[in-house]
């Protein structure tokens, strides 16, 4: 695999001199994701499931045929345990309302890590303050990872929901999920896996794994924004309430009562995105057409020349396990005395895009003791060259800096 | 892109690093916390009054070298102003980030907190500049 022809799938990449380095806040999208978007407006749009016309079956089966791609690209059972959502946050939402707040009592526990994004966090605060159950923490060592000890002191009887991101995005820590999985299901609980971070870079395969909920977004995965999938298994989605209402999610409606569609409509109300997931579609073909092996080859070497590279500053800060297989393509570290928003403006000055803040962690912050990382995400078509500029631009924020700093 | 030399210059530089605005005040008669969640930056603004006019401020806190090289600024630039005058520069600032007051003679009343001016270019940075600014706006 050449990255350098990957690159030219990638039009903002040729059409910008940037360095992009937050494809953990999004990726970019590969033109053959572009084109199939705008093929579906130019050739096949109409409403899905609406319209007895040609046209919209032909919508309808793109739809479809997407959901069906999904299932088999995460190997679930059947394309009914397959939901369309916004994103991620909403994916983990419906759960939450539909499944969460249906089935929790007081004094049921509810057990997610330090490191998750707001929306694997605020949700259950919510889902406690509803039903009186209560929100507990599986804590970080300091080598910034989950200990099997920890996982086990945290889940106990009393836990019914475990809800864990596969790989942090602050952190980069991949989380050692069978473990949880089998721990949590060996207490009773059921586990929803937090996949966002990781499917963009390694094989997902729910069937193995025996979680009962994943979720992810497509733009993580060079899919457009707006466009989350929900895997559920048949057996929970089908007891579950529908999250919202209205239509297409029906089967009979009366003036005071309504019967609700099977599985996957019923958690599918109103017109959905139907460019979204024909886009997703098309952003797993080309992980498939490169491959997760490849992806994994091409990653292992920028990330960890990056490393490499990083560890040589000894101004910096690195926030990240030293245990190489358990870490992907994210890297958070600090300008020891220089704010990262700081540092990341001198990088936009160079044309470096790296993030900067609380990474929608803010309780992983406070207990690392920090307000804001820097953070630097790669994919596969990021290359050392990539790297290479980070490397200045940060040596140039230090100097800029440096005088000053007490 | 904006040359942040411009930005990151010596007078900015000095108040965000090394500030001695930057203590805790002996005797406050208002104390106003300003944060911003998207980044954490937050600081405690406190105020001491001789009747109408500022007599003396002082700032604690954290964030990043323009949050607090801007805080250090307002407060040199406030202090001894009746609050009808700081009023009127806190006005003033805004409207410079904000590009709605371009007026070179009005500006010149901001003193030093002049040098954000070209904040106005980098709209990730606004709510760094502004956050002193609209902070104090809710204390006078």
């Amino acid at each position: 695999m050449n990255i350098e022809e990957i690159k030219k799938d990638f039009p903002i990449l040729q059409n910008k001199e940037i360095t992009y380095l937050d494809s953990g806040a999004t990726t970019q999208k590969p033109i053959q994701v572009i084109k199939a978007v705008e093929e579906f407006y130019e050739k096949y749009n109409a409403n899905p499931h609406r319209g007895a016309y040609s046209l919209s079956i032909e919508a309808t089966e793109a739809y479809e045929n997407t959901r069906k791609k999904i299932a088999k690209f995460i190997n679930a059972k059947q394309p009914e345990e397959i939901v369309f959502s916004k994103n991620a946050t909403e994916s983990l939402n419906l759960i939450a309302y539909s499944y969460g707040i249906e089935n929790l009592k007081k004094d049921n526990e509810i057990v997610i890590s330090i490191m998750e994004h707001h929306s694997n966090l605020v949700p259950w605060q919510k889902v406690c303050k509803q039903t009186g159950a209560k929100l507990n923490y599986m804590y970080i060592n300091n080598e910034f990872e989950i200990t099997e000890e920890e996982i086990e002191s945290k889940i106990t009887d009393k836990t019914k929901i475990v809800s864990i991101t596969h790989v942090s995005n602050v952190l980069g820590t991949i989380n050692n999920i069978e473990k949880i999985i089998k721990y949590a299901h060996k207490k009773g609980a059921i586990v929803i896996v937090d996949a966002s971070q990781s499917i963009p870079h390694m094989k997902i395969d729910v069937e193995k794994l025996c979680c009962d909920f994943l979720i992810f977004s497509g733009h993580k995965m060079l899919a457009p924004l707006g466009i989350g999938v929900l895997y559920g298994k048949k057996e929970l989605l089908n007891k579950m309430t529908p999250f919202l209402m209205g239509g297409d999610m029906i089967e009979y409606v009366y003036e005071q009562e309504t019967t609700f569609a099977p599985l996957p409509n019923k958690f599918e109300a109103g017109t959905q995105n139907i460019e979204g997931v024909i886009g997703l579609g098309a952003a797993i073909d080309y992980i498939e057409n490169i491959g997760y092996d490849n992806i994994k080859k091409i990653e292992k070497e920028i990330v960890e020349y990056a490393k490499q590279e990083l560890s040589k500053l000894d101004y910096l800060e690195l926030y990240m396990t030293p245990n190489s297989s358990n870490h992907s393509g994210v890297i958070s570290f600090n300008i020891k005395g220089i704010h990262p928003h700081d540092v990341s403006s001198i990088l936009d000055s160079k044309g470096i895009c790296i993030r900067s803040g609380n990474h929608c962690a803010q309780p992983l912050m406070r207990f690392l003791g920090i307000d804001s990382t820097c953070r630097a995400s790669f994919y596969f078509y990021n290359t050392k060259d990539d790297v290479d500029k980070l490397i200045e631009g940060l040596n140039k924020a230090y100097e800029m800096f440096r005088k000053y700093i007490s | 892109m904006e040359d942040l030399s411009q930005i990151y210059n010596e007078l900015i530089m000095e108040h965000s690093m090394n500030s001695y605005n930057k203590k805790k005040l002996e005797k406050a008669d208002y104390q106003q916390i300003g944060h911003n969640p998207n980044c954490g930056d937050e600081i405690t603004l406190e105020l001491k009054l001789n009747g109408n006019i500022i007599e003396d401020m002082a700032f604690l806190g954290h964030g990043c070298a323009i949050s607090q090289a801007s805080t250090s600024i307002m407060i040199d630039t406030l202090k001894g102003k009746t609050l009808q005058e700081a009023k009127k520069i806190v006005q003033t600032f805004i409207g410079m980030i904000k590009r709605e007051i371009e007026d070179e003679e009005a500006l010149k009343k901001l003193e030093d907190a002049i040098a954000f001016k070209n904040v106005s270019n980098m709209p990730a940075r606004v709510k760094c500049a502004l956050l002193a600014w609209h902070t104090i706006e809710k204390l006078i």
